[in-house]
């Protein structure tokens, strides 16, 4: 009993000290799926191997919807976690509530600057600092093709709408179906905002989408966006309505669909499947976009905390986000590519070293775009009035004249 | 009550004063008891509805910000072609809804008070789709009316290729797989409130109606049913307020879609102030939805206290 005691009561002291010497780092993020989840594993040994404790708090849900619901009531609350997963504007919103703590010591000390693109160093940044430490750039405007039905129909895969609109008749003849795809709001913007990129080319898009041009919104280009997005509703099974995004890409994998037109994370499912780029599954940039890329960065974002030694493991935490053994790792798990530069391409795969080439093309060209869909092009409020009209157009009867002055209108309201 | 009097040993004059101190503790706890429950409905519901009220006038986006713009978000919700959408449905649902499950409540209550065999059975059997969550609900029938999986396939392969139900993905008609869901989750539960009610029915009247040579179905139109109006009011006002608050449905059966062709303002109101930062829209429209629950529960409440009144 007594030798319990001590046992205890030894063991109870060593936990206070590793608990003294080591603070927590709480990190919110939506990282779940399997891949994803492997990922985030790598961050979480690097930190426990210098010395600090990584407290979980995982919320499940693809498009970190309910993870953000939980964040604000934490940050209202006024027990925000030290690092969480937001991306893209959002992070301005949350610079602009001022709850974001600078990381300029741990940027300047690992030379953040030369080592990011300018364009992903861009939206880290609120007000000049850094805020938040990017963990990958993945690639949206990309197609999804299963080489198989082109070869028994005696095709090929297009690179152009034109091709795409020439290709797609002869596949649905051959019993298959053109294109998978899930009739989810964040999808059909997916789909059009490659539409609008390859119709209207990357000078459109950032006009219309990022700076939210009022005659661009509503010009004749943009009627011939929404009309050739429509023309793709024939080639799409009837039944796509609110199906996920990965069963439409295992509708590709099975050979059930030729193409899809899909972010990078679709390559998971490829590999998942067992099947190699380039044999069994082409990527191929979406029609008319390859010198372009669209791009959509995960980041982490840094919370100001009152406690040191907290502050500390956070800036820990920054450096070894930065740290390229992790940037590998995770970017090989989760399919997109890093997000620094420098960095080992041996083992990244054709698509991945594809997408390096294309970010690297784009960035030094001015044809690198950020996605609409995702968050990286305008704040939640007009990302939101766009997937309205995106979504009710491709789903209803409405002319293109017509959704084209309801964007103009919608977008207008949501930035008051 | 009895065992919270202390156990008072001897002695007359203290036995006096405990009475007293006994009967003005009896008088206190009903209100003692009552305060917590007072406190938070005050609070919790009707200081948040204040609150909520107060947003809806503010221009929050992310967080709540108290920086008022009059009724600048009113305007906002109803140019939202989205919300116009949510509206339309919730009149097409909620009155569909409603009719039909007191239809076929009362239908299946006067078959199930035919003193049948195996009533409790049955009766179970009817009641039981209310025990389930509506997520639940609208997940079996999102596989029951997809296209591709559910009935229509059945039938294909049944080898009736002319049959066509695909209103789970026509925008048109997706309404009414809401109100199928909707409907099979809760008939049985109005059923069993008019089996209780029919229960109460007094026996005397149906055997006069009977003397006087009454068929039985103009027992039922004439007799029966009219005493049955406070369950059609029960029934009214709870399934008005299953239709307005409806939201869990619609996130499982069809998820808005297609498009936001099925939307309803409960779910207008949780992406616009939860998942697009934009709090003081999705404020306003939680306020209009009070409304449409107040228009009908004020008329409803007042009726009844003045039926009491008279009574």
């Amino acid at each position: 009993m007594k030798k319990l005691k001590y046992c205890l009561s030894g063991l109870a002291l060593s936990v206070a000290a590793s608990v003294s010497q080591a603070a927590e780092v709480e990190v919110l993020h939506y990282l779940t799926s399997s891949g994803e989840a492997a990922a985030i594993n790598v961050l979480k040994e690097y930190l426990s191997e210098s010395g600090h404790a990584w407290k979980d708090f995982a919320v499940a849900g693809g498009g970190g919807e309910s993870a953000m619901t939980v964040l604000k009531s934490r940050a209202i609350s006024g027990n925000p976690p030290a690092a969480a997963q937001i991306k893209g504007l959002d992070i301005q919103e949350w610079g602009d509530l001022g709850f974001l703590t600078d990381l300029d010591d741990v940027a300047m000390a690992g030379k953040w600057d030369s080592l990011l693109p300018p364009v992903v160093s861009k939206v880290m940044k609120y007000d000049g600092k850094y805020v938040a430490v990017p963990v990958n750039v993945h690639r949206v405007n990309w197609l999804w093709a299963n080489p198989e039905p082109f070869r028994k129909a005696g095709l090929g895969i297009p690179t152009t709408w034109e091709q795409f609109l020439e290709v797609a008749p002869k596949l649905k003849e051959a019993g298959v179906i053109p294109l998978a795809h899930g009739g989810q709001a964040w999808q059909d913007a997916t789909l059009f905002e490659a539409v609008a990129l390859g119709v209207g080319g990357p000078e459109f898009y950032t006009k219309a989408f990022v700076d939210h041009d009022e005659a661009t919104l509503k010009g004749a280009e943009m009627i011939n966006v929404f009309k050739t997005f429509k023309k793709l509703r024939d080639f799409i099974d009837p039944n796509a309505s609110g199906r996920d995004w990965n069963i439409a890409t295992s509708m590709v994998i099975n050979g059930e669909a030729a193409m899809q037109i899909m972010g990078d994370w679709a390559k998971g499912e490829f590999t998942a499947a067992g099947k190699k780029p380039g044999v069994d599954y082409v990527c191929l940039a979406a029609p008319d976009t390859s010198g372009t890329f669209t791009f959509n960065i995960d980041s982490f974002a840094m919370f100001a905390l009152s406690d040191d030694e907290a502050s500390k493991a956070q800036d820990k935490l920054a450096e070894l986000v930065m740290d390229p053994a992790f940037q590998e790792t995770f970017n090989l798990n989760k399919g997109s590519i890093p997000a620094r530069m420098g960095m080992n391409r041996a083992p990244f795969d054709s698509c991945a070293l594809a997408s390096m080439d294309a970010f690297e093309a784009s960035s030094a060209s001015g044809t690198l775009v950020p996605s609409v869909a995702h968050g990286l092009a305008t704040t939640s409020q007009v990302q939101g009035a766009i997937y309205d009209v995106v979504t009710n157009f491709f789903n209803s009867d409405t002319s293109a004249e017509d959704a084209v002055e309801t964007l103009a209108r919608s977008v207008k309201a949501a930035q008051l | 009550m009895q065992n919270q009097t202390p156990v008072l040993p001897n002695g007359k004059a203290q036995r006096i004063r405990s009475v007293s101190f006994k009967d003005r503790f009896a008088s206190w706890l009903p209100k003692l008891v009552m305060t917590p429950t007072l406190l938070m409905v005050m609070v919790c519901m009707y200081g948040y509805i204040i609150w909520t009220a107060l947003l809806s006038l503010t221009s929050s986006r992310m967080l709540p910000v108290w920086k008022f713009i009059g009724t600048g978000q009113y305007g906002k919700l109803f140019a939202n072609d989205r919300w116009m959408v949510s509206l339309e449905n919730l009149v097409v649902f909620g009155a569909l809804f409603i009719l039909t499950c007191l239809a076929l409540g009362i239908v299946l209550a006067i078959f199930l008070d035919q003193k049948i065999r195996a009533e409790g059975a049955l009766r179970t059997i009817y009641l039981y789709p209310m025990a389930i969550s509506f997520i639940v609900t609208g997940t079996a029938w999102k596989w029951l009316l997809n296209p591709s999986l559910g009935l229509e396939k059945m039938f294909h392969s049944w080898g009736f290729e002319n049959v066509q139900f695909d209103w789970l993905v026509d925008p048109d008609r997706v309404v009414f797989c809401l109100v199928i869901a909707a409907v099979w989750q809760s008939s049985g539960f109005v059923m069993a409130m008019f089996l209780a009610g029919l229960r109460g029915v007094d026996q005397d009247m149906i055997k006069a109606a009977q003397l006087d040579g009454a068929s039985m179905p103009l027992i039922y139109r004439r007799v029966i049913l009219p005493s049955l109006k406070p369950v059609f009011f029960s029934a009214f006002v709870i399934l008005a307020h299953i239709a307005i608050k409806s939201f869990d449905l619609v996130a499982a059966l069809t998820g808005g879609g297609p498009g936001y062709s099925s939307d309803l303002p409960a779910n207008f109101m949780y992406t616009h102030a939860f998942t697009r930062a934009q709090m003081g829209l999705g404020a306003a429209s939680a306020m209009v939805m009070l409304g449409g629950v107040l228009a009908i529960l004020v008329p409803y409440l007042y009726s009844e206290l003045r039926g009491k009144k008279n009574a």
